[in-house]
């Protein structure tokens, strides 16, 4: 029986693929047309090593682990600008880079994103900020299942992910930190469908735009008047979202801080702690 | 008998589907690019291929697609008088496949295109249940001998293989239809053989799926008092002749089946109005056996209808896309985008909700013409 590694089946060597990038200066065209998985982010990390900050990549279709592979000196940040639809965990492990997409993500944006910055001018897939410890996701339109599933925060390192649209079932599961801001923008009758919202969530704060019944939460969350420090941190917070997608979407910050907001915070730190203590 | 593998990888399948609901028929090059964009969905242990409005020439026919592993010439000549008896055999031939294919060891695989000849008792049954009865005895009693699809003016292609390699082996860019749906598998917990592959058909239903299904004993047992037996050791089969007992037999539509196989949560029902839990309750009950427990995707089609489904908390993914009268269906967005870049809308639906794709008035202008 024929057994193969279709990750790495037929994976080209850089000089064999750097005719699909062109380099000028501190900027680099790659087109992404023809690049298996590991040949474009191959590709991506030779171009900063030959001295390129901002990556522009063109025809992407479902390549994976972009911008997974930047590890580099502190201090070397990069921008990566994605035309197409970047596949599977787009900036996984990102470590300090912004990435913009003009179009739609898939499963896992920002899985386990260390820092930085990604801007997806569409929607995402599930998962969206998994294990996400640092850095902030902008998504203009709505995200799938277990969005921000253990998002965690350490000291100063408070992640952040704002969703623009909705968001479907578990948003917020056995969330240990983080900030998470869902705008339901393109709502029909301002309600969210999602249920099971934070279900063992044991950090962290959800801010929620829209309504939302009790029902729909889960068991380990409770609703907590906002405060003035939240206000503040919200119209910071819509006012780079704003400044990101102002142009594509038709409500202005005044009109979305203008919305009724629900703050969301886990009632115990250890949600199953009575269960598995020993 | 093949021994499963005794490591366990963890991944994922990927599924693909397109319709035409004008009816239009299209070649299998299109699906075959976008399966080439998920490529790493699979691990070359699996890949298939249904294809409805294949054989318009022998519409009125039941065609049989028959596997005969290790090409057993008993089975094959078993397979030839059973069926002569039983049928007739309006025509017949080798299913014509690529030598050159990368393929290894590929079975033999033979096309009869056939018409019920009940006699005695067999007379009180439909010709459906007919075809489902003589099916299911070649499947269990005739040794290396396997239908893997028995539909009207359809078939499957299948094998152990990259979806690529299949569709070239079969050369499936020959042949037109107006759905296509197509797989590519990474087994997981049942062996990788040819029978095994994926989409699984009884009829002219057919499944493909990506996932594991923890309620298989129950579901099987519950399938079996209904003269379903499954024999190809794999989960998915129980979806097919799950989808043929509601939907054809009892007559159900999707939507009512959705909510049977991927029934909501009890404490979500707890919230419905009266007459929405009243219903709800009702079918959990009744078809509690008939519940698909575990992560699932699935894409199915029949005649005139392709749907996407998933589990209630969708722990499978499936993207949706349409483009004028085309309908999408795919484990992941770029491989609809890699065949169809510019759509009219992409969307995820919620877990246990079905996407339905079903033949419209042009298609059926056509007919009438």
């Amino acid at each position: 029986m024929r057994f193969v590694d279709s990750y790495l089946e037929g994976v080209r060597k850089i000089d064999e693929i750097i005719k699909y990038a062109k380099i000028e200066g501190e900027v680099a065209e790659i087109d992404a047309r023809d690049l298996k998985h590991k040949e474009l982010n191959d590709l991506m990390r030779e171009c900063v090593l030959r001295g390129a900050r901002k990556l522009i990549l063109k025809n992407v279709c479902g390549q994976r682990y972009i911008g997974t592979r930047l590890f580099f000196n502190p201090g070397v940040n990069v921008e990566i600008i994605i035309y197409g639809t970047p596949g599977n965990d787009l900036g996984a492990f990102l470590s300090g880079h912004r990435i913009v997409v003009y179009g739609n993500a898939q499963d896992g944006v920002g899985n386990t994103m260390d820092s930085g910055e990604i801007i997806v001018h569409g929607r995402a897939g599930d998962v969206v900020a998994m294990a996400m410890r640092g850095g902030k996701i902008f998504i203009r339109d709505s995200v799938g299942y277990r969005t921000a599933i253990h998002m965690k925060e350490y000291k100063e390192r408070i992640p952040l992910l704002v969703i623009g649209g909705t968001a479907q079932d578990f948003l917020g599961e056995y969330m240990a930190g983080g900030r998470v801001v869902l705008l339901g923008l393109n709502l029909k009758n301002g309600k969210h469908r999602s249920h099971y919202i934070g279900t063992g969530m044991h950090g962290g704060i959800i801010y929620l735009r829209g309504k939302v019944e009790d029902y729909q939460l889960g068991k380990e969350v409770g609703v907590v008047d906002m405060e003035q420090e939240d206000w503040k941190f919200l119209e910071k917070v819509v006012e780079e979202f704003c400044g990101h997608f102002g142009n594509e979407i038709k409500v202005d910050k005044d009109e979305i801080l203008g919305g009724k907001f629900m703050k969301l915070i886990p009632v115990t730190k250890r949600p199953y702690g009575k269960i598995y203590a020993y | 008998m093949i021994k499963p593998r005794d490591d366990k990888d963890f991944q994922a399948c990927g599924l693909f589907g397109v319709m035409d609901r004008s009816g239009e028929r299209f070649n299998g090059k299109m699906v075959v690019e976008a399966m080439k964009n998920m490529h790493v969905r699979g691990n070359g242990l699996g890949g298939g291929f249904a294809v409805y409005g294949l054989y318009p020439e022998y519409k009125d026919y039941y065609c049989l697609h028959v596997m005969i592993q290790d090409w057993n010439e008993d089975a094959k000549r078993e397979v030839d008088k059973f069926l002569d008896a039983n049928f007739d055999i309006v025509h017949d031939e080798e299913i014509p496949t690529n030598e050159d294919a990368n393929v290894v060891n590929p079975p033999l695989f033979w096309r009869y295109f056939v018409y019920p000849q009940k006699k005695g008792d067999d007379k009180r049954l439909s010709d459906d249940d007919y075809v489902i009865k003589k099916v299911m005895y070649i499947n269990t009693k005739i040794k290396d001998a396997y239908v893997i699809s028995s539909g009207k003016n359809m078939g499957v292609f299948k094998g152990v293989g990259f979806p690529e390699d299949i569709a070239e082996f079969f050369m499936v860019e020959k042949y037109k239809g107006y759905i296509w749906t197509a797989h590519s598998r990474f087994p997981t917990n049942t062996p990788g053989w040819w029978g095994g592959a994926h989409p699984f058909c009884i009829l002219d239903w057919t499944v493909v799926h990506n996932g594991e299904i923890s309620s298989y004993g129950t579901n099987k047992r519950y399938l079996e008092m209904f003269g379903y037996y499954c024999t190809l050791q794999t989960d998915t089969e129980v979806m097919a002749y799950a989808f043929d007992l509601l939907m054809r037999r009892q007559k159900l539509p999707i939507e009512i089946v959705a909510k049977i196989l991927a029934p909501p949560m009890w404490d979500i029902i707890d919230h419905m109005d009266e007459k929405r839990k009243k219903l709800y309750t009702t079918l959990r009950m009744v078809y509690a056996p008939l519940l698909i427990n575990g992560p699932w995707t699935v894409i199915v089609a029949h005649h005139g209808e392709m749907f996407g489904l998933t589990d209630r908390i969708r722990l499978r993914p499936i993207t949706a896309g349409e483009k004028g009268d085309l309908l999408f269906l795919s484990s992941e967005e770029s491989a609809i985008r890699a065949v169809c870049p510019n759509l009219d809308r992409v969307w995820t639906p919620h877990g246990g909700e079905p996407v339905i794709g079903r033949l419209n008035e042009k298609a059926l202008k056509k007919v009438v013409e």
